[in-house]
């Protein structure tokens, strides 16, 4: 089956930082063009330096998993046992489905090679000789362009049993997925890359400690991944003053979507401003209306209205403090003429196709939320069920085996308690204020 | 199960790469329905045989992945992205046009075995919304107007 | 591991480290709800019921998944742990179909406990229910999907205990399911193991399902019937027009020998005793058929030619044949009758295994045996021949348990590649006709038979390799089917009590062990006692006891044929089947028969007197181990007497002194039972009765436990306990160390059943669930399904 290649489009702007999205545009596909751009020079580094150095470069670095869940990456590589009778194993996570996040794609296919220069000084950092890069099944073209990458460097010399003619043995592996959400949380991850049902793991153990195939294993994202060469080669203190203090170091792609003038991938400095992001970076809201909610980073955070939107700093520290996720760079805008309830509904929707279906409270939980949210859109509501949402989905928040029913609950709280008036409003027998509910939603019914 | 030369030869490699044989399973399944166009009881025995699995754990393993089916679909498989950043810029629309240009509804294959039509979740095109995918082709930043001239590309290509 | 100390409650709890919280509880005795987990199956933490509060940690935790440690505080029962398993169970209730009414698991459900419990009866969600219509996996089993909570545990005690791996789970979300591979049949052994552990009603037995409800049965733990592991299935009796009718058969109570296992034999086969075809009048033959007769008669004719035949021509003239599953104490009675009333030492029984050979072999010797319970402990198991997944499906689950719980070291030498195999440390295969013969031999040190027992799949090194390993291993157990007998078990225990190794001889029907030791032979007296040690029961009996060895059982046959054997008794037992037994050869002989069934060998009898099965009795059973089980009375039947109250009136009618034989209530006048009318098993319930009231039960001749006191008393290696034996548990009797066997007679009558997991001798052709399940996978020839 051969697969249309279409460029995805870029945007710039003047406050972006540009780490990351240094090369994008520039042809850096190409292992040559890579190399000019200083490509491998940090790999080679790498290899003249011992592994603690390694590690702890990425600690000054502040550098947080890109992912969603923002855990330290220098403190991750860390746990790997120095000594393992088990091999150790690099994991890259290109399992990109947290809707609304759109970044991981665009590093493959503008950088591939930053990817791979990644996993072999990972590799170094922690003794591991094995690398894999695990793309979601959807991004066919993205595993074509990055077979041929892992090719070239193995040409080069770059991966192979001598790379870089130090002697040393480093391999990479691609792999692709075949479509699940859940295979992005880390253990269900392994368990895909396995050949198994992409089901998470008990934690502990954890896999630095028992991971793929049972040997210690450091699984990072794609663009976590593809922050260490720039690091390495430019240092950590220089990477963590792009951002605010050293636990919100650096930069990161910020995927703008939804009802934005101007939607794309911006590479942002962490704490950049919520309201120069809206209005500056993302054009602000089309067609004269006005921003009602936002999605901070991924469909699995809380929501904020307006005024916490704009008041927000982008960077783990402000979420932190109120209880929230900075999330994985996905921002949604979402206009003042969208119905909340079906923004609801949507999210919904979602996590009740991707839970895994292992533990009872998300299983049947998202499920049981979906239909009376279809329903409510519907205009079949009753009042208890605005509450009866708000107690089903309190008791799946903590409560779950993974963090799927964390992330189908928290956009499900912050909706039902901010825009509480919306619900109200399609009581009675009421239509949707914004628009009706189509035949097709209840047909998902 | 008789698969093409190229398909054997990549099953091959996949097969002996892992540390773990099983490992293979996931991609030698995507491949093996982009050759064959589903995954039959054959292929299914036949890739349980190469990965010294029951066809239980196998089909367990089919019926988790979303990509993965076990019954035909259209030789041009249109998925259209629904989800949060997609619907706020008219996803639905976008569906809607598909089906009835198609004729057919979410998971149905048109009469000709040409085109089946999927209502799907994120495929990470956000920042490019409304998204959909045909096979593995991304067509970004679509309108209900573009739908048309996108899938007579396919259907153009059928009749060639 | 090192105990550690929690606090769970306020209550100090002490177990090792490293003990999940959830079984710390339960030793402390906190019950922690769960319905994913299972104790000996892999940790799931997918129901979230057992959540409880540990200090120190942000979330609620799972029970089931976390490992204790020092100083740990857990709160197991506040408002917040019982209302986030409340809010569980609503959901769960959600979608459950709310059948309680008519569904079989309906008070018997652990999710009906946990609604009771935490209250959550109030349903919050408007949205209809998902159905899906039942489907029907097998003859004996039904899944109802709609009810199924998805807790994983039929998939796990398939995969995981049984190594059958039948289940598995499809699809994800909610709309996950448990099917098999071919969505809606079974390939399987058929345990039904996946019904007994399902919480709740989705898994259903086709032998019980809407039959009745668990609270108008009465529940009865006895002793199934059919191979010689002996496992404990609690029946489940309610009235029916002809007495007390098995409706279930299960293991819900976990209590016996098998703790989680039963097979399909024990579960569904008990059906042979509600069989249209039972017996349950006297038969005599007149005019060349089989009529109806009255009791009175049919035993007066019996004891009046029994006493005929004796008087004229000696009890030579007699033969007297046992069965593999009556009990103890009718067999024990059998050959008392027959050598002290009968006059006879033409006594013998279809034999199995040559328990005699290894009585032989281990006599004199301490620790010298194994118990069914030690092969699920023993560091090391080696199992030489025999196919324990069909034949003894109990161990077979032991071993697999042995090594998935405790990575115990299993060993197998085998002319066949049987399933355990795949559990084999290692795996020896050797030629079939005698290879285990061999390799006892070449275990033995005789390196010259390595020739013959090389092949492509066991090279020389591979055989050096395997006996190194087992010769290396401490407590070792070793277990060896009928394959091995005479001199081979003699060269194999002579070998293996050099290392310390303890022994297992396997045979085949549920007492057959029972029968061995209980004296069923021409050759030997109860407890493998050679005729010329047993003054003991001579002097017990009362009677001059016949010295000369009796013919066995092809012997006897022999003498009909050639107009010897003036009268032949056959008690449960089917030889003109067994072996072959051309019925004109017995038109001579004065054949009574007492059987549940018209069997090939009921058929060629004068008299046929309809009995009671193991079922419908008490008494004890030996199983293959030696380790001695009570059965309990379940089912009952109009018409038909036990074996035990047969032999007791037979005698009687010949004039013999009951007391002599049945030492019932020595010194005490009171009730014998038949004053409350003699109708079918009245007397056995009337001791039951007393035994239950802990009055004193030896006062009916009919009582089986008057027996056991005395063979107790005289028979070598049953001075067990049995105040342990009463209490429910099995007892490991030493009748073989005890044994005073000179030498090892007729190893050719040895004939092995060969049953399958789906076959049962006699009994399997009554059973239309074992038939059922037969015909849906490989139906055996006519001539292949053993008799006995």
């Amino acid at each position: 089956m051969k697969t249309l290649y279409t460029p995805t489009p870029l945007v710039s702007h003047p406050d972006e930082v540009r780490v990351i999205s240094k090369r994008f545009g520039q042809g850096a596909q190409d292992i040559d063009r890579y190399i000019q751009l200083d490509g491998y020079k940090a790999a080679r580094k790498a290899l003249e330096m011992q592994p603690d150095d390694i590690i702890n470069e990425v600690k000054v670095s502040g550098l947080r998993g890109r992912g969603g869940a923002g855990f330290a990456t220098g403190m991750k590589w860390s746990f790997i046992p120095k000594q393992s009778e088990a091999p150790k194993y690099i994991l890259v996570n290109g399992d990109e489905s947290e809707p609304a996040t759109c970044k991981d794609r665009l590093i493959v296919e503008y950088d591939p090679h930053s990817v791979i220069e990644g996993v072999i000084i990972a590799g170094l950092a922690v003794g591991a000789k094995l690398g894999f890069i695990y793309l979601r099944g959807e991004y066919r073209y993205l595993l074509e362009i990055l077979e041929r990458c892992v090719a070239d460097a193995y040409k080069k010399g770059f991966l192979g049993t001598n790379i870089f003619g130090s002697g040393r043995e480093f391999n990479i592996l691609t792999h692709t997925g075949a479509g699940a959400y859940e295979v992005g949380e880390e253990s269900a991850l392994m368990e895909s890359l396995e050949g198994k049902r992409g089901l998470p793991r008990l934690k502990p153990p954890f896999p630095a400690i028992k991971g793929l195939y049972g040997g210690p294993t450091v699984i990072n994202n794609v663009e976590t991944i593809a922050t260490v060469p720039p690091i390495i080669l430019n240092g950590g203190k220089w990477y963590v003053a792009f951002g605010p203090n050293e636990k919100n170091g650096g930069t990161r792609l910020t995927c703008l979507t939804g009802h934005f003038n101007k939607p794309g991938v911006y590479e942002l400095p962490l704490g950049y401003p919520g309201n120069k992001m809206i209005y500056d970076v993302g054009g602000g809201i089309p067609n004269g209306r006005s921003l009602k909610a936002l999605v901070p980073g991924g469909s699995s955070t809380f929501l904020l209205t307006r005024e916490e939107a704009e008041s927000a700093t982008m960077d783990y520290d402000w979420f932190a403090k109120r209880g929230e996720f900075l999330g994985s760079g996905g921002v949604v805008a979402i206009d003042d003429q969208t119905c909340m309830v079906k923004v609801a509904l949507r999210i919904m929707q979602f996590y009740q196709h991707e839970s895994c279906g292992w533990c009872i409270p998300c299983r049947e939980g998202t499920d049981w939320l979906k239909k009376t949210l279809i329903r409510f859109h519907a205009g079949a509501g009753q009042k208890k069920d605005i509450d009866q949402m708000l107690y089903l989905a309190n008791n799946m928040a903590g409560r779950t085996f993974c963090a799927l029913g964390d992330a189908a609950a928290f956009p499900t709280i912050s909706i039902v308690k901010k825009w509480r008036n919306e619900f109200e409003e399609h009581l009675d027998g009421r239509q949707c204020p914004f628009e009706r509910s189509t035949e097709r939603e209840l047909a998902l019914a | 199960m008789q698969f093409s030369p190229e398909l054997e030869q990549r099953f091959q490699k996949l097969v002996a790469q892992y540390p773990w044989k099983r490992s293979a399973l996931i991609p030698l399944l995507l491949y093996a329905q982009d050759e064959v166009g589903y995954l039959s009881d054959e292929v299914i025995s036949d890739i349980a045989r190469r990965v010294d699995l029951t066809e239980l754990e196998v089909r367990n393993v089919i019926s988790y992945y979303s990509l993965l089916r076990t019954k035909p679909a259209g030789k041009y498989v249109v998925q259209v992205c629904t989800n949060i950043s997609c619907m706020l810029r008219g996803a639905e629309e976008v569906f809607d046009r598909c089906r009835e240009k198609l004729g057919v509804d979410h998971k149905e294959i048109t009469r000709d075995g040409t085109f089946s039509l999927e209502e799907v979740e994120c495929i990470g095109a956000c920042s490019w919304a409304p998204a959909i995918q045909v096979n593995y082709d991304f067509h970004l930043n679509v309108t209900p107007q573009k739908i048309d001239a996108i899938l007579d590309q396919y259907s153009n290509k059928t009749k060639q | 591991m090192p105990d550690v100390t929690i606090t769970v409650d306020g209550k100090k709890v002490t177990a090792p480290a490293g003990t999940l919280l959830i079984e710390a509880c339960k030793s402390a005795g906190i019950e922690v709800p769960a319905f994913c987990y299972y104790p000996g199956l892999s940790v799931q933490g997918a129901c979230r019921m057992c959540l409880v509060r540990i200090e120190k940690m942000p979330k609620l935790q799972t029970a089931c998944t976390v490992p204790i440690t020092d100083g740990m505080v857990v709160t197991s029962d506040s408002p917040e742990v019982a209302q986030a398993r409340k809010a569980t169970v609503e959901i769960l209730l959600g979608n459950h179909p709310l059948d309680c009414p008519v569904c079989d698991a309906g008070g018997e459900c652990e999710l009906q406990d946990m609604t009771f419990r935490y209250g959550a009866a109030e349903s919050q969600y408007m949205e209809s229910k998902g159905h899906k219509e039942e489907q029907q996996w097998s003859p004996v089993v039904f899944f109802d999907r709609p009810r199924c909570i998805l807790c994983y545990r039929c998939v796990r005690v398939c995969g995981e205990g049984m190594d059958v791996w039948a289940l598995g789970v499809q699809n994800r979300g909610v709309t996950s399911l448990i099917a098999p591979n071919k969505q809606d049949h079974l390939e399987c052994e058929e345990c039904g193991m996946c019904i007994d552990i399902c919480p709740v009603g989705a898994l259903t037995s086709g032998a019980y399902r809407y039959k009745t409800r668990p609270w108008e049965m009465t529940h009865v733990g006895t002793i199934c019937t059919h191979c010689g592991d002996g496992c404990k299935t609690t029946l489940g009796v309610r009235r029916s027009k002809g007495g007390m009718e098995i409706v279930r058969g299960d293991n819900r109570d976990k209590s016996g020998i098998n703790g989680d296992f039963l097979c399909i034999k024990g579960r569904y086969a008990f059906d042979f005793s509600n069989a249209d075809d039972r017996i349950t009048q006297p038969l005599i033959r007149r005019d060349g058929k089989l009529a109806p007769v009255s009791w009175e008669q049919a035993i007066d004719h019996v004891a009046s030619r029994f006493k005929q035949i004796r008087d004229s021509q000696g009890g030579k003239a007699i033969g007297v044949i046992g069965s593999n599953r009556t009990t103890n104490e009718e067999n024990y009675l059998l050959q008392k009758f027959a050598r002290s009333v009968l006059g006879t030492n033409n006594i013998d029984h279809h034999r199995t295994a040559d328990y005699p050979a290894f009585a032989k072999a281990v006599a004199g010797k301490q620790n010298i045996t194994a118990t069914l319970r030690e092969t699920m402990t023993a560091p090391a198991v080696l199992l030489i021949g025999n196919d324990p997944t069909e034949q003894h499906p109990l161990l077979a689950w032991n071993l697999r348990t042995n090594l998935r719980i405790r990575n115990g070291h299993i060993y197998i030498v085998n002319s066949g590649e049987i399933k355990l195999r795949r559990q084999a440390r290692a795996y020896a295969r050797v030629p079939e006709d005698g290879g285990e013969s061999l390799m006892v031999r070449y275990l033995a040190g005789e390196d010259g038979v390595a020739g013959k027992l090389e092949s492509g799949d066991l090279s020389r090194d591979a055989l050096r390799d395997f006996r190194d390993k087992v010769k290396a291993e401490q407590g070792l157990v070793v277990i060896f089917g009928s394959e091995l007998r005479g001199d081979d078990i003699t060269r194999l225990v002579q070998w293996g009590a050099k290392q310390g190794a303890k022994f297992i001889c396997l045979g085949d029907y549920s007492n057959s062990r029972g029968a061995a030791d209980m004296g069923l032979y021409p050759d030997l007296l109860p407890g493998f006692t050679s005729l010329s040690n047993g003054a003991a029961f001579g002097h017990e009996y009362g009677a001059a006891m016949p010295q000369q060895p009796g013919m066995d059982i092809v012997r006897m046959f022999d003498a009909a044929k050639s107009g010897r054997l003036g009268a032949l008794y056959v008690v449960g037992s089917n030889p003109v089947a067994r072996y072959n037994i051309d019925p004109f050869a017995l038109k001579n002989t004065f054949v009574v028969v007492q059987d549940m069934f018209l069997t090939e060998t009921a058929t060629t009898a004068e008299i046929v007197l309809p009995t009671a099965n193991a079922y419908e009795k008490s008494g004890s059973y030996t199983n293959t181990f030696g380790d001695l089980q009570l059965l309990k009375k379940a089912g009952d039947l109009a018409g038909v007497r036990t074996d035990f109250e047969l032999i007791v009136r037979i005698a009687d009618r010949m004039g013999v002194d009951v007391r002599k034989l049945v030492p019932f209530g020595k010194g005490v006048r009171a009730d014998m039972g038949q004053s409350r009318g003699a109708q079918s098993g009245e007397a056995d319930r009337h001791a039951v009765w007393l035994a239950a009231r802990n009055l004193e039960p030896k006062l009916s001749p009919f009582d089986p436990e008057a027996l056991l006191d005395e063979i107790q008393r005289l028979v070598p290696g049953y001075n067990f306990s049995r105040l342990n034996l009463f209490a429910g548990a099995d007892v490991h009797t030493l009748a073989p160390e005890h044994s005073s066997v000179s030498q090892a007679a007729s190893p050719e009558s040895i004939v092995p059943a060969n049953d399958s997991l789906f076959t049962s001798g006699t009994l399997g052709r009554y059973s239309n669930v074992l038939n059922s399940v037969i015909e849906n996978r490989r139906a055996p020839a006519e001539a292949e399904i053993p008799a006995d």
